[in-house]
């Protein structure tokens, strides 16, 4: 007895994607093996780590927790979708580099991703709300230090004049 | 201009590539590739009656199904015992999938290959195992008392017993003038990298050429044992480590199971194969560390200068021993940490239990022997009623005394010499650094709030850089660029980073045009691993050691194209020229061109290599002893480990109601000799930290009597999240240079959580006023002791309590 | 860890919904899936079909009156925890979301899907039950409302038939001289408490008339207890300690690996203490503010 398979239009990082899966496919799954994005990570697939996060809708949300057919109607930004139009590094990425803010890089993606809405939603956070912001997501490498230091750092970058008109936007804006 | 990289924050070359999500991990390759999924053993001790694999056969999707049956040859004989030792005289070690027996949770019975992890789930869920059940043995007391086995041949349950000695404890400790017995527990944790054990392979039928792409720590170590256990010669066996989340210890094993199933199914099915752990099965089937019970006399005089130490201790490895004895060697050796017992006697027992097998996790015993060292110190200041760095101030080796020789046997077997340090500047640094001189105004004041705080301390020393060798491959393109190979896997050390600096520094290129490729054996077949905090003593020297030849090469030529002496020439840039002057140069990129003499030009610049242009006609194109090619390659190999040194100290606070623990300030004071790029060490530095933050307040494996693991996932397997490690963590460096290496350095990787259950033990005693024994510790845990000990006043008097509680007198 | 297959359903109506549920035994309802979907992927769970609600308009709504807050179906943790009408007129609910698991989690999880997981040890069946609040379901034979004190019946198990979904739980308001509070403690931030105390105290004045508190973690179903008793005479040490026994013998605190019986038991007078006191407090500013308005 075959699975039932649905076709499912996802539309990831501003991109529009068929795809044919079965109800069970996690969206995680669909992300990385059947869209090929292998940005967005699975450390635990029972929703503790956060290394999967994705925003949806630009809202963060653990995408080891959601079924890809669930996941129609939405936007998804992934890992791969938070850099700047003109290719450079996003402010929260930028400040990932400039504080060592990780290390393997595994679970790098889902603070990135947590981290850009965080920043928007709150672009002046005090130190205590940079560690609640990132307070959902593990990391074995860096024992959050300068994470928590690159959160900051976002936040000087996201409210620092840019240097040029193409990237305007903030990370989270165009979401 | 060129400056010096060493010792600069360079900021990592391997960033870009992850933060854009370009990062690629096992997981990430070979798109398409079959996927794979384990039967594993839900029995911790079991006789296996019959597997029943029919229903497998005709699912959808499914490719194959193994089990023992269809292992032959090599395979079919248990797992490599990959570190024997003349002492563990009743090593075992498991099938690649299990043959007749299971003997803990989670051990390999079936595989199978399907077209997605989610159909190979399914099949693994239609095989039918009948089961004997035979009783477990968990816990070190139920292994002990041996009333139970686990593997029927081997008496006692004991895999080993290793006695190592120096003068005669014994005698010394009956003579000395105080005497004092602590018994000490650390329970199992675990490295849990984020990302799991992965493993991809593809067999090549054109070439007869089989490539596997595994989340290893040792590159060269899975090429050996797959080509060993699956009949290829080593040179059809190309073992590639891709990106890797994490190690921490436990991809240093091998070969798992699953990296020789998945390359044994890729050739059998011609097609690319898959096997990806899945959390769940890290719990169960990757190794976990940590879990000794182990018993301390010691003999000392008024001062608190030890006189003899007598260390008894039982070790829990687990089901097999695949790694042989290195946890419980590293524990009994490097227990000694920066002090000098004239008399010492260690000893210990390797334990089989029905438990998940336990290979080095990060710090690797040293966490277990300096929490042993640590808090028998701290009973000895209690027992004197004198300051803790007092004691430990006078029994520290000397500055002037290295190199220090122990006159024991190290884990590379090797003796256990220091080779630098200095204890009493780190001792004083920690001292401000923590303001230890303060602390009792603090609890006064703090007191007055009816507040708890405590304050402990804990040193170590810790052998790193450990043979047998490394080597590396530094090659100048005629592009100029820089190609280095060395045969070390990374796990997000930023290892890339690091040892361009060191290429840099040595070729005066820039740092931009170097490519470091770390744990390709197609590059670098030579190679051991990544453990021991040894990447950057043994690949980092190696590396500067080929570079340099590369350089003497490059000097050479240039002096021949530039009619200068080697010895007046400098390279700025990538560019040579003759110092102090402004003469004619030549770039790095054309001593390449140069140095490879050319009969076919294949661009501008190589026409200047062609058979016309170059050499002189009276002289062979290649001399004698030379080889085309600006390269260098060259090889590290130590005589013995260098040793570098720490001191942690926290203070915390416990919650007089809930006995919740509260890191307040947590300092380090760390040297591992010179800094190569001192951004990366700190790094290390925090993130051994919250390990050891974890180690010692949240994580623990949880067995039950039979054998099941109840917290195998991350929901009750209690990793730290930011909120549970201090909001700072101070450091501060000492560097006393190794004399051993060409760079002066140690290495670092593992320090951070190396002290965590002897500093927190220490500081939770010193805020409660009773011993603290067992480790790790939960609220419920301190709150159950509190009952216990009776407490009703909070109280500082350790001295007391300790006197009369764990470390008994003896009686003369 | 991937789930067992199903067939899956996204209805585009509560009715088809409905439908789906009532002709399939061993179908689920998805909404959030904070829960339910790890416990598909470790296959502890293999429904033969999942419905999935998260297409059915009109539930996301999280509406304020003045009788108090109702929550659709469909609406997250994150935007009940973000309506400030809703957290003004029932203040515990903030109090209590902002200790549903992290932020992350409440982006997707649903507070109505967390009231019919029926968890004993999470945080909002327990104010529902401590407000006497109630849940609207639905099923093909019509609409019904279940009292909060009718849902819990056992361990992770509600009076909802399978045939049933919710489709709106209900929070009462603040009344009049009550007060509320919410603390908990838990090994790690986020994590499932090991025992949580929510509490409901109503002043006249000084004096205490009513109150009540509501645990999590320390019986097999979320549990309140009327604690109004021990404060007859005034809100102090003495009272707040005899709460806490009071509130124990209501309960049946269990060891498992986190925390003993005897720990939670702790943990029980602790938080009972810290909790009234602050339900009290609450209470008391309120009618502070009230005044002085």
């Amino acid at each position: 007895m075959s699975e039932e398979l649905h076709e499912v239009r996802l539309v990831v990082n501003g991109a529009t994607y068929d795809v044919t899966v079965p109800g069970r496919r996690l969206l995680s799954d669909a992300l990385r093996h059947d869209l090929r994005l292998t940005g967005t990570h699975v450390g635990c697939e029972h929703g503790v780590c956060g290394s999967c996060t994705v925003l949806v809708d630009g809202t963060p949300m653990r995408s080891c927790l959601m079924l890809a057919v669930s996941a129609v109607d939405a936007e998804i930004t992934t890992v791969e979708g938070l850099a700047l139009a003109d290719g450079s590094l996003s402010p929260v990425q930028q400040a990932f580099k400039d504080c060592h803010g990780l290390q393997c890089g595994f679970c790098t993606p889902g603070f990135l991703t947590t981290i850009t809405a965080g920043i928007r939603d709150n672009p002046q956070p005090t130190r205590e709300e940079a560690r609640e912001m990132i307070a959902g997501n593990l990391c074995r490498c860096t024992g959050y230090q300068n994470i928590v230091k690159a959160v900051e750092r976002a936040a000087e970058l996201t409210s620092a004049p840019r240097r040029s008109s193409s990237v305007e936007t903030p990370p989270g804006e165009h979401l | 201009m060129t400056t010096k990289l060493f010792g600069a924050k360079v900021p990592r070359v391997e960033d870009d590539r992850l933060l854009r999500g370009n990062g690629r991990y096992a997981d990430d390759l070979m798109p398409g590739a079959l996927e794979s999924a384990v039967l594993r053993s839900p029995h911790a001790h079991a006789r296996i009656v019959h597997i029943d694999v029919d229903a497998v056969l005709d699912c959808e999707g499914v490719h194959a199904v193994y089990t023992y049956e269809d292992l032959t040859g090599p395979m079919a004989a248990p797992l490599p015992l990959l570190i024997p030792h003349p002492a563990l005289t009743h090593g075992r070690t498991q099938y690649a999938l299990a043959k007749d027996e299971v003997n803990y949770v989670g051990e390999a019975i079936a595989f199978v290959v399907a077209d997605d992890r989610y159909l190979a789930e399914d099949a693994i869920g239609k095989i039918k195992v009948d089961y004997e059940f035979l009783p477990p043995v968990v816990g070190i007391d139920n292994a002990r008392k041996a009333e139970r086995l686990v593997h029927d041949d081997v008496p006692g349950n004991i895999g080993a017993r290793l006695e190592q000695n120096v003068g005669d404890a014994p005698a010394a400790i009956a003579a000395a003038p105080h005497r004092l017995e602590l018994d000490l527990v650390i329970e199992r944790s675990a490295s849990t990298p984020m990302e799991g054990r992965a493993v991809v392979s593809r067999w090549d039928p054109d070439q007869a050429r089989l490539q596997v792409w595994s989340s290893t720590q040792t590159s060269t170590g899975v090429r050996a044992a797959v080509a060993a256990q699956l009949g290829l010669d080593l040179g059809q066996v190309d073992v590639i480590t891709p990106d890797v989340g994490g190690g921490f210890g436990v991809k240093i094993n091998h070969p798992w199971p699953e990296e020789l199933l998945v390359p044994l199914a890729a050739i059998a099915l011609g097609r690319p194969v898959r096997f990806t752990e899945d959390r769940r099965e890290h719990f169960i089937s990757s190794a976990h560390e940590r879990q000794q019970v182990q018993h301390i006399e010691v003999g000392f005089d008024d001062d608190g200068r030890l006189l003899g130490l007598d260390v008894e201790f039982w070790h829990d490895h687990g089901a097999y021993t695949p790694y042989g004895l290195i946890v419980p060697i590293i524990t009994s050796t490097q227990l000694l940490g920066p002090y000098k017992p004239d008399n010492y006697r260690v000893v210990f027992e390797s334990l089989y239990t029905n438990t998940v097998i336990v290979t080095p996790y990060r710090g690797a015993g040293r966490p277990q022997g300096v929490y042993a060292m640590e808090r028998t110190m701290d009973a000895i200041a209690a027992y004197l009623k004198k300051d803790r760095t007092e004691i430990r101030a006078t029994n520290f080796i000397q500055p002037d005394e290295f190199p220090y020789d122990h006159q024991l046997v190290f884990q590379d077997g090797r003796p256990l010499v220091y080779d630098s340090g200095d204890y009493p500047a780190l001792l004083e640094k920690i001292k401000a650094l923590v303001g230890w001189d303060e602390f009792e105004q603090f609890r006064t004041e703090m007191a007055a709030e009816g507040r708890r705080v405590g304050l402990g301390l804990a040193c170590y020393v810790e052998g790193t850089g450990v043979g047998p060798y490394e080597g590396a491959h530094v090659q100048i393109e005629t592009s100029g660029n820089v190609k280095v190979a060395t045969g070390l896997t990374s796990q997000g050390q930023g290892h890339q980073t690091v040892f361009a600096q060191l290429v840099a520094d040595v070729l005066g290129c820039s740092f931009e045009d170097i490519e470091i490729v770390t744990g390709d054996t197609r590059r670098m077949p030579y190679a051991v691993g990544t453990f021991a905090s040894r990447a950057a003593v043994m690949s980092g020297s190696a590396i500067h050691l080929a570079a340099t030849r590369a350089r003497e090469k490059a000097l050479r030529i240039a002096a021949d194209a530039l009619e200068a002496d080697a010895a007046d020439l400098e390279i700025v840039d990538g560019i040579v020229s003759v110092k102090g002057t402004t003469g004619p140069t030549i770039s790095l990129g054309t001593l390449a061109v140069l140095s490879n003499p050319l009969r076919y030009a294949f661009d501008e610049v190589s026409k200047a290599a062609t058979q016309f242009s170059v050499g002189r006609p009276e002289k062979p194109p290649v001399a004698e002893d030379d080889e085309p090619g600006l390269e260098g390659r060259d090889f590290y190999s130590p005589e013995r480990s260098t040793f570098a040194s720490g001191m942690h100290a926290v203070i915390v606070e416990t919650d007089p109601d809930t006995a919740e623990i509260k890191i307040l300030k947590y300092a380090v004071v760390h040297d591992c000799g010179h800094l190569i790029n001192p951004m990366i060490v700190e790094g290390q530095i925090h993130g051994g930290v919250a390990q050891g933050v974890g180690g010692a307040l949240y994580e623990r494996m949880v067995y039950d009597e039979s054998g099941q693991l109840l917290n195998a996932s991350f929901m009750d397997f209690l990793m730290p999240y930011v909120t549970e490690v201090p909001e700072s963590i101070d450091i501060d460096h000492l560097e006393t240079p190794s004399p051993l290496n060409p760079l002066g350095i140690k290495g670092a990787g593992e320090a951070g959580v190396i002290p965590s259950a002897a500093v927190f033990a220490a500081a939770i005693e010193d805020a409660e006023g009773f011993p603290i024994t067992t480790m790790p510790i939960s609220p419920s845990e301190l709150f159950e002791l509190r009952r216990r000990h009776s407490v009703v006043e909070p109280t500082h008097a350790v001295v007391e309590l300790v006197e009369t509680t764990t470390p008994e007198e003896d009686s003369p | 860890m991937k789930p067992a297959p199903f067939s899956y359903r996204r209805p585009g109506t509560l009715q088809l919904a409905l439908e789906s549920l009532a002709g399939e035994p061993d179908a689920k309802v998805l909404a959030g899936g904070q829960s339910l979907i790890p416990l598909l992927s470790m296959r502890l769970a293999a429904p033969s079909m999942l419905i999935d609600i998260n297409a059915l308009p009109d539930l996301d709504h999280v509406t304020t009156a003045a009788d108090g807050v109702r929550v659709g179906a469909l609406a997250r943790h994150a935007a009940v925890l973000a309506d400030q009408d809703a957290v003004r007129v029932q203040p515990l609910l903030a109090k209590a979301l902002a200790n549903v698991a992290h932020s992350t989690i409440r982006n997707r999880g649903t507070s109505v899907g967390s009231l019919v997981h029926a968890d004993a040890a999470a945080e909002l069946p327990v104010v529902l039950r401590l407000l006497g609040g109630s849940l609207d379901v639905a099923s093909t034979r019509g609409r019904r409302t279940i009292a909060a004190e009718d849902l819990y019946v056992g361990l992770l198990e509600t009076s909802l038939r399978h045939d049933e979904i919710a489709v709106e739980a209900f929070f009462p308001a603040l009344a009049l001289g009550e007060g509320v509070a919410f603390d908990e403690v838990a090994r790690r931030h986020g994590d499932y408490a090991m025992c949580g105390v929510a509490a409901l105290v109503q002043v006249d004045g000084d004096r205490v008339v009513r109150a009540r508190a509501g645990y999590l973690s320390v019986s097999e179903v979320p549990t309140v207890i009327e604690l109004t008793d021990a404060f007859s005479v005034a809100v102090d040490e003495e009272s707040l300690a005899a709460a806490g026994e009071m509130a124990l013998a209501g309960l049946d605190p269990q060891t498992d690996i986190h925390a003993s019986a005897d720990y939670r038991a702790q943990l029980v007078r602790v938080l009972t203490a810290r909790v009234l006191r602050s339900a009290y407090d609450d209470a008391r500013g309120r009618m502070l503010a009230r005044v002085e308005r």
